[in-house]
């Protein structure tokens, strides 16, 4: 029960949040955080407790019945953290945008955005159905391109919200078509289920292509190599949008996915060598990334790249000591990423810049700020006692007797450096270093208590975490216990004596201060040296997709009508005739043998009046020729006892004679600039799809599909329908849903009539 | 092409064949007739006083704009296929009130196929006229 209340509390709040509008600026905006907070409370102490029991708290519903598809919520200790996270950091991020956005017309979007965004992290922290699971993973993918998008109003904003929606979005449609596959070759669609599964589904011939398609929507969503490029472009969005989403909560979806993964597709050499290499590579070019940028929000966001790629290579090894160190990395990331972006928020906030170079001496006018980010920092760097440290640690001794340690451990070293350099740049820089002489642009004071809280309660936190590992032991051991797929109970320590990790974290801090060091030699070096990234790769796709349809269009659309009609004609007539030819030959065709005198003499009259319409030499004669043709199909209907089409095919022709008669005369006269083959070419087929209908109408005499339905409406009209005009009753009774689908069509062909003919130029009255 | 001919006979024959359609509108169920050939008949009428006196005349005159009557009918045929749902019974199956004896009409049953047909009605009305004033008919093209 409290998952589903939360998820309904934070639901409701982006619902709400709009309201907020008028009251943005004042008082009462402090209310805005209070459904997240509530969430959080919920959570933690509602359903952890459960948790932690190993009593996993559930709820399940029917949601549709037809493709097994249920409402089923379960929180496990990893969804248990990531849901903690979310509205816990979510509920921070609330308080700190409302200082960040002030006035801003439109903060309420935003909040609204954020408040649905966190609502499908919960749920994807909870989802135990893997469609369901599926939902909330594109809810996030939407929310997020509407959060990277906040300021439509630019280009940039606008293309690089478009980037991360393709991205992910095809990225999640990968992950489906994994997870169908799965679901299929298990038999269950429950993820609580398919660890037990697990061994048939490495053993079917399918795993190679599950493990292709899961992973791909895992790395686009935590922006693994090659698909890393989408992450440091949605820096676009508002500062603390940035460092929600794209730090502390929706980038942890691919990892958290992972994690989920492990137990069940996990074990494999396939597994190990995917996470590995890729989490490898991703952790050394976001680190590079990082390296040659001079925005603090581009940095952070270069060496969020690179921890996520340290996490996938780490769940990438799968044994116990290396999720718990992912586990460790992942929450000590999220606490100490997230006071980053909000600080390098409050300082553009503040000086009304974000560029490194020109920022300086910024403690003694931010002392708070400045506190906060030097937490995060040494944090950031793995120093003791701070919360970094241990997850650097607990990585280091994982890989040291893992199977191929020198590659793995040295990778992990060069990374760790790297992130010790830029975490020296992003959090103690700006603040003790000297300030330059050029002055900001803005003259630097404290950021408001709003956008304080959450830097220093999250860099507390990740001090306190340090100093008292067991503050969080048992969320950390029912993680893992979620990740490796049976109970384990791990100790952390602070301290774990002299050993071989702690030599390594003494190497990482001066091979970081040496990189730190030469900083601007490596970052011009790599201006030489840089290869095209995988985003060259995207814009080549996207740049020739878009290229394709434009010739396609071309192609297709030439914009004249008789193409169209060829075309139509040519297809409508193929079809039949495919059809057709499934029910035999076409010897059985009856010919109606007798016709009576009042029908041939109609049948006669229309012929005639076709004929006259086709040699027609102006457009009102041809016209009244086919109006002609069709009163004779009206008489045609009222002779076989057809009423209700009669009239109506009377008012119809009625109405259309009419109104083009209308049209026709404002037209210029009749000229034929058809040449003879065109004539020609016309002519054969339009006596080849005459002859092909009236191939139909006389098959369908002699075909029959099923029970003839008529005589049963017919029967039933009355009894059940209490009308006694059968084609009435079919029309609003019996096939009532059809009927509306067909005024529905007409509300859309009058659209499009509209459209096309009822923009007239405002006409001079008189 | 205002014609006072066109006008004057507008006057009795606008009305007669308004009652006309709301007749086959009602009979449509025993009859033929129905919410189609009702909606083509009152539509005529109406594109008949358009011919006479212009649209936007005849637009204030039926106080209603045909987008608003399309709609209007899409939404009713959609809403009375709702009260079944709340009988446990499959979305647009027929509910059905009780039978009332009325003079001069003869039986009166109402039920939720004859709200479904007066929606077709409207859409129908609502499509034609749209359709037909983008094509221009009416007066005001003559004028220029």
């Amino acid at each position: 029960m409290p998952l589903i209340i939360s998820l309904a509390m934070l639901l409701a709040a982006s619902v709400a949040a709009p309201l907020l509008r008028h009251v943005a600026v004042s008082r009462r905006v402090f209310l805005l955080p209070v459904p997240a907070l509530a969430a959080f409370l919920l959570l933690a102490f509602g359903a952890g407790p459960s948790v932690f029991q190993g009593n996993l708290p559930a709820f399940v519903t029917e949601w549709v019945p037809a493709i097994d598809l249920t409402f089923a919520l379960q929180l496990n200790g990893w969804g248990l953290l990531l849901a903690l996270l979310v509205t816990g950091i979510g509920a921070l991020i609330l308080i700190y945008a409302t200082g960040y956005m002030g006035g801003h017309p439109q903060a309420a979007r935003l909040y609204s955005y954020l408040y649905a965004f966190m609502f499908a992290m919960a749920g994807l922290a909870m989802a135990d159905h893997l469609l369901l699971f599926f939902v909330f993973w594109e809810l996030t993918s939407i929310t997020s391109y509407l959060l990277i998008g906040f300021n439509h109003g630019d280009p940039g904003a606008r293309k690089n919200a478009l980037q991360a929606l393709l991205v992910t979005g095809l990225g999640g449609m990968a992950l489906l078509a994994g997870f169908i596959l799965m679901a299929d070759t298990a038999g269950t669609w429950l993820i609580s289920e398919l660890a037990a599964k697990s061994p048939e589904i490495i053993a079917s011939p399918l795993y190679p292509a599950i493990l292709a398609l899961v992973l791909t929507g895992a790395f686009t969503k935590s922006a693994q190599f090659p698909f890393y490029f989408w992450l440091p472009n949605a820096m676009a969005a508002p500062t603390p949008v940035s460092a929600y989403l794209h730090s502390a909560t929706m980038v942890k979806a691919g990892v958290f996915l992972m994690g989920l993964m492990l137990p069940i597709l996990g074990g494999t050499q396939a597994w190990t060598l995917t996470l590995t290499i890729a989490g490898g590579i991703t952790l050394l070019i976001g680190g590079l990334f990082g390296m040659r940028q001079t925005d603090l929000k581009k940095i952070l966001a270069g060496t969020t790249l690179a921890v996520l790629g340290m996490i996938t290579l780490l769940l990438g090894i799968g044994t116990e000591k290396s999720v718990l160190a992912a586990v460790l990395v992942l929450l000590g990331h999220a606490l100490y990423k997230a006071t980053l972006f909000m600080v390098a928020g409050s300082v553009d906030h503040e000086t009304g810049t974000r560029d490194t170079r020109a920022l300086g001496g910024l403690r003694k006018a931010m002392p708070f700020t400045a506190a906060a980010a030097a937490l995060a920092a040494l944090s950031k760097m793995g120093l003791p006692p701070l919360y970094g440290f241990l997850g650097k640690e607990y990585a280091y001794k994982s890989t040291l007797y893992s199977g191929s340690d020198i590659a793995l451990t040295s990778t992990l070293l060069v990374g760790s450096a790297i992130i010790l350099a830029l975490a020296l740049r992003t959090g103690i820089l700006p603040f003790w270093k000297k300030a330059s002489s050029a002055p900001l642009p803005k003259h630097p004071h404290e950021a408001p208590p709003s956008m304080l809280i959450g830097p220093l309660v999250l860099g507390f936190i990740g001090l306190l975490a340090g100093i008292m590992p067991f503050l969080f032991s048992p969320l950390i051991s029912k993680a893992c216990t979620t990740i490796v797929g049976y109970p384990i109970n791990p100790v952390v320590k602070l301290w774990a004596g002299f050993n071989l990790p702690l030599l390594l974290s003494g190497i990482t801090l001066v091979v970081g201060l040496l990189i730190f060091r030469f900083r601007t030699r490596i970052a011009s070096l790599q201006e030489k040296f840089t290869p095209p990234g995988t985003e060259a790769a995207y814009d080549a796709i996207f740049k020739s997709t878009l290229a394709f349809a434009n010739w396609q269009t071309r192609v297709l659309q030439s914009g004249y009508l008789r193409n169209y009609l060829i075309i139509i004609t040519i297809a409508t007539g193929a079809l039949i005739l495919s059809k057709l030819a499934r029910f035999g030959s076409f010897s059985d065709l009856t010919f109606v043998n007798s016709l009576a005198p009042a029908g041939a003499t109609i049948v006669g009259l229309m012929m005639g009046a076709t004929l006259l319409a086709v040699i027609a030499k102006s457009r009102l004669t041809a016209l009244i020729a086919l109006g002609t043709v069709g009163y004779g199909v009206a008489l045609v209907f009222s002779i076989y006892s057809a009423p209700d089409l009669a009239i109506t095919q009377t008012l119809v022709e009625t109405l259309t004679v009419v109104l083009f008669a209308w049209v026709v005369h404002k037209l210029p006269a009749y000229r034929s600039f058809s040449s003879r083959r065109a004539k020609i070419f016309d002519a054969t087929l339009a006596s080849l799809s005459g002859i092909v209908v009236t191939i139909l109408v006389l098959k369908s005499k002699s075909v029959t599909l099923g029970p003839r339905m008529s005589d049963t409406l017919t029967e039933m009209s009355y009894p059940l329908a209490h009308g006694a005009n059968v084609v009435n009753v079919i029309l609003v009774d019996f096939r009532a849903l059809d009927t509306w689908g067909e005024i529905c069509v007409l509300a859309i062909a009058s659209i499009g009539v509209w459209s096309l003919l009822g923009k007239r130029p405002a006409k001079s009255r008189h | 092409m205002h014609s006072s001919i066109l006008i004057i006979a507008n006057r009795y024959i606008g009305p007669i064949l308004i009652a006309l359609s709301l007749v086959a509108l009602y009979r449509g169920h025993n009859y033929p007739g129905g919410g189609f050939i009702g909606g083509l008949i009152a539509a005529s009428a109406i594109l008949l006083r358009a011919l006479a006196q212009g649209w936007p005349k005849t637009e204030k005159n039926i106080r209603v704009r045909p987008m608003t009557l399309l709609t209007v009918g899409l939404g009713l045929a959609m809403l009375s296929g709702l009260p079944s749902i709340f009988l446990g019974n499959p979305f647009m199956t027929s509910v059905w009130g009780p039978t009332w004896q009325i003079p001069v009409l003869g039986k009166l049953k109402l039920g939720t196929p004859l709200i479904f047909d007066i929606g077709v009605y409207l859409a129908v009305v609502g499509f034609t006229l749209k359709s037909a004033i983008s094509l221009g008919f009416d007066t005001e093209e003559e004028s220029d």
